[in-house]
C-alpha cells in the first residue's frame, strides 16, 4: 500500500525525441488512476517510468515516501501485468506465480499458500500445473494478475492487459480486475488507450495527449466537463459534437441557425461549440432549433444514432429509435449542456460546469 | 499453412526442373558414397591390381585397431572440445551484441567474418600465430612459463586444432544465437526484472531456456562440423600429430586412404563416418525437434 507521486516528470529519449513533458500527478493509497490516450501519448512510457523500466530524464517519482528515481525495478515495490502477458513459456502456471518469490527468497510454504491464495481468488487452481501454452487467452490473463497478486506490492501497474482479448471478455475481465483492486485496495495504474475501459474503471482518469496532460478528474467529471476539445473528442462515444459557432451577446450562431443562450455566453465571437449526441433531441414545431439534414443512421438497439449535417457542419444525434425520420428535420439542443472552448487553444472556457460532474462518485458495493 | 500448390499439367517438367539438383546429388553423393560402401567390403593386393570380396573382414579389423580406437577418442574429444568453446563464446558475444543496440550491426558483421575464411587458411591463420619458433602465442606463453610445443606434447596439438576449428564455427553459432535471442521478448526480461531476478539469473532462468531450441539445433550442427569439416584444419596444422594424438577420423580416413593407399579398411571408416552422421541426423529431426519445446 502507498500513495504514488509523479513529480514534473519529463521523458527525452537519447537522440533528442521527447515523449513525455512535465506530468504532475499524485495518486492516494488504494486509488484506481486509468491513464488514457491516443497511441504516441505518452502513456506507456509514463508507466514504465514508474515501473523502473524506463529511465526518468526529468523529474522525480516517489512510490510512498521514497524517491525511486535510481531504484532498480524490483526493489520498487510494485507489480506489471503486460499486453502481452510476458508469462514464462517454459514454466508451469505454479512457477511463473512463484517467480518473484523465489528471487526474493521467500520460505517455500509461505510461496506454496500465497500461489494457492492467488490461484483461489482468480480461479486458476486447476492449472497450476499447466504450461501458458496450454490456456486460454483469458487464462492466461488470469495467470498474468496471480503472478502480480502473489507478491502483495504497494502498487499494481497494468500496460493495456485487456487489449489482446476478445470484446466480450474484455467485459468480463475488466470487471474482475476492478472488482479485485476494490478488494485488495491496491494502488494502481492502468494505462489503456479504450475510453470505455478507462471510463468503467477509473477513480480519476488521466488523459493524456503529446506527452501532455489534457485533463485529471472522476470519470464524469471529464465526461460532462471536459477541459479541451482534445478531450472532449476522445472521451465519450460517439465523440462529442464539435462545431465552430458564434456568440452575438446572448446569441449563438451556427451556420444559419441562432439559438438563444438564456443568460450565459461566456464570452463573445468565435468559439468551438461542444454538444453531446444524446444532448440534441428533436425538435418541436415551436421551439427554436436547428435546421438538420439527415445523410445516415446507425442502429445501437437502446438508441438510433442520426448522422447528418447543420449549414455545412457534421453533427451526431442519439434518438429513440421509435422517432420518425425524415431527410430535412430540426434538433434542438439544451443550452445549459452546451460546451464552449476556445477557437485558438483548443481549452474549455470557464463558465457552467453541467451538475452531473459534481456528482460525487458511487461508492463500491463489497 | 497456407501454401501456393503449383498443378504441372505436363508430367516431364517437373522431373526436368528438378534434374539439375538430382544430376548433381547422384553425381557427387550417392555415387561416391555407393562407391565407398562397395569398396569396404573389398581388400585390394598392394600393387592394386586385383580386389577380393571379404565381407565384414575391413570394419572387424578396424575395431581391433588401436589407432583406430585412438582416432575415435580423439574425435571425441576434439567434437566436445570445439562445440562446447564456439557456442559458449558465440552465446557470450551474441548476449553482447544484443545489450548494445546502436553499433550491434557493425559487431555482428565484423564476427562473421570468419566464416568466409576456407579452412585450411583458418588453419595456416592459427598455425602461424601458434607456431613454437615464430608464433606470437608461443612467444606470450613463455613469458608465463609454459613452453608450448604442439610438435611435441599432444596436449598441445589438441589444443591448437580446437581453438582453430572453434574459431571458424563462431561466426555461424553467432549469427543463430543473436536471432534466437532477439526473438525472446522483450518483455519476459522485463518481467523478470520486476520479479526480482538480477541479470544473471534473468538469463539463466528465463532467457537461456528460451534459446534452447537454438541451442540444441547448434550443438548437433557443431558436432557434424568437427567430425566432419574440419580435415583441412587438421591439415594445415598438425597433420595428425605427434603420435596420432589430433589423427581424428576424418583425417584418418585420408591419411590411410590417400597417403597409404589403404582403400578398403579407409572405404570402412568413411562408411562408419556416415553412419553416424545418418544418427546424429535423425536425432536432430526426430528427437530434438520435438523434445525441445517449452
Amino acid at each position: 500500500m502507498a500513495s504514488i507521486d509523479v513529480e514534473n516528470v519529463g521523458k527525452v529519449y537519447s537522440g533528442g525525441v521527447r515523449a513525455v513533458t512535465d506530468i504532475k500527478l499524485n495518486i492516494a493509497d488504494g486509488e484506481f488512476i486509468v491513464l488514457v490516450g491516443p497511441s504516441g501519448c505518452g502513456k506507456s512510457t509514463l508507466l514504465r517510468m514508474v515501473a523502473g523500466l524506463e529511465t526518468i530524464s526529468e523529474g522525480e517519482v516517489k512510490i510512498g515516501s521514497r524517491v525511486v528515481n535510481n531504484v532498480e525495478p524490483a526493489d520498487r515495490d510494485i507489480a506489471m501485468v503486460f499486453q502481452n502477458y510476458a508469462l514464462y513459456p517454459h514454466m508451469t502456471v505454479y512457477n511463473n506465480l512463484a517467480y518473484g518469490l523465489k528471487n526474493r527468497g521467500t520460505p517455500k510454504a509461505e510461496i506454496d499458500a500465497r500461489v494457492a491464495e492467488a490461484a483461489r481468488m482468480l480461479e486458476i487452481t486447476q492449472y497450476l500445473e499447466r504450461k501458458p501454452r496450454a490456456l486460454s487467452g483469458g487464462q492466461r490473463q488470469r495467470v498474468a494478475m496471480g503472478r502480480a497478486i502473489v507478491r502483495k506490492p504497494a502498487a499494481f501497474l497494468f500496460d493495456e492487459p485487456l487489449s489482446n482479448l476478445d470484446a466480450k471478455l474484455r467485459v468480463s475481465m475488466r470487471g474482475e480486475i476492478k472488482r479485485l483492486q476494490r478488494r485488495l485496495g491496491t494502488t494502481s495504474i492502468y494505462v489503456t488507450h479504450d475510453q470505455l475501459e478507462a471510463m468503467t474503471l477509473a477513480d480519476r482518469l488521466v488523459v493524456l495527449n503529446g506527452g501532455q496532460i489534457e485533463q485529471i478528474g472522476a470519470p464524469l467529471e471529464v465526461y460532462h466537463a471536459p477541459a479541451s476539445t482534445f478531450v472532449a473528442s476522445f472521451i465519450g462515444s460517439p465523440a462529442m459534437n464539435l462545431v465552430k459557432g458564434e456568440l452575438h451577446g446572448d446569441k449563438l450562431a451556427i451556420g444559419p441557425a441562432m439559438v438563444a443562450l438564456n443568460g450565459f455566453a461566456p464570452t463573445s465571437g468565435a468559439v468551438t461549440v461542444g454538444v453531446r449526441a444524446e444532448d440534441l433531441r428533436i425538435a418541436r414545431d415551436d421551439e427554436e432549433a436547428l435546421p438538420f439534414h439527415l445523410e445516415y443512421t446507425e442502429e445501437l438497439g437502446a438508441q438510433r444514432l442520426i448522422h447528418g449535417t447543420v449549414g455545412d457542419q457534421q453533427i451526431t444525434a442519439a434518438v429513440s429509435p421509435e422517432i420518425a425520420l425524415s431527410p430535412e428535420m430540426r434538433v434542438a439542443v439544451d443550452t445549459k449542456r452546451l460546451h464552449f472552448f476556445s477557437i485558438d487553444t483548443g481549452k474549455r472556457l470557464p463558465g457552467n460546469v453541467p451538475a452531473e460532474a459534481k456528482l460525487a462518485p458511487v461508492e463500491p458495493v463489497i | 499453412m497456407q501454401t501456393k500448390r503449383t498443378v504441372f499439367h505436363s508430367r516431364v517438367l517437373p522431373y526436368f526442373l528438378l534434374a539439375p539438383q538430382l544430376i548433381i546429388t547422384l553425381i557427387f553423393f550417392v555415387w561416391p558414397a555407393a562407391q565407398a560402401i562397395w569398396q569396404s567390403f573389398l581388400r585390394q593386393d598392394p600393387f592394386g591390381l586385383k580386389a577380393t570380396f571379404v565381407w565384414f573382414a575391413n570394419y572387424t579389423r578396424l575395431l581391433d585397431d588401436p589407432d583406430y580406437l585412438n582416432a575415435l577418442g580423439a574425435t571425441f574429444v576434439f567434437s566436445v572440445g570445439v562445440t562446447v568453446l564456439s557456442m559458449g563464446l558465440s552465446l557470450l558475444f551474441a548476449v553482447c551484441v544484443n545489450r548494445v543496440l546502436r553499433s550491434g550491426r557493425f559487431y555482428t558483421t565484423l564476427l562473421v567474418w570468419p566464416y568466409a575464411v576456407a579452412p585450411a587458411a583458418a588453419g595456416l591463420l592459427w598455425w602461424f600465430m601458434f607456431n613454437p619458433s615464430v608464433g606470437i602465442i608461443p612467444y606470450l606463453l613463455s613469458f608465463l612459463g609454459y613452453e608450448w610445443n604442439h610438435r611435441l606434447h599432444t596436449g598441445d596439438a589438441m589444443v591448437l586444432i580446437i581453438i582453430a576449428a572453434a574459431w571458424k564455427q563462431i561466426s555461424y553459432n553467432f549469427l543463430f544465437f543473436v536471432a534466437g535471442l532477439q526473438s525472446v521478448p522483450q518483455s519476459l526480461t522485463e518481467a523478470a526484472a520486476i520479479d526480482g531476478a538480477g541479470p544473471f539469473k534473468r538469463f539463466w532462468t528465463v532467457v537461456f531456456p528460451l534459446l534452447s531450441p537454438t541451442t540444441f539445433f547448434l550443438a548437433v550442427i557443431n558436432i557434424t562440423y568437427a567430425m566432419f569439416d574440419t580435415f583441412g584444419i587438421v591439415d594445415a596444422t598438425t597433420s595428425g600429430g605427434p603420435s596420432q594424438s589430433t589423427n581424428i577420423l576424418v583425417y584418418k580416413v585420408y591419411a590411410d586412404g590417400f597417403i597409404g593407399l589403404n582403400l578398403g579398411p579407409s572405404a570402412a571408416q568413411s562408411v562408419i563416418l556416415m553412419l553416424i552422421v545418418v544418427v546424429l541426423t535423425v536425432v536432430q529431426f526426430r528427437w530434438i525437434e520435438r523434445k525441445v519445446q517449452y
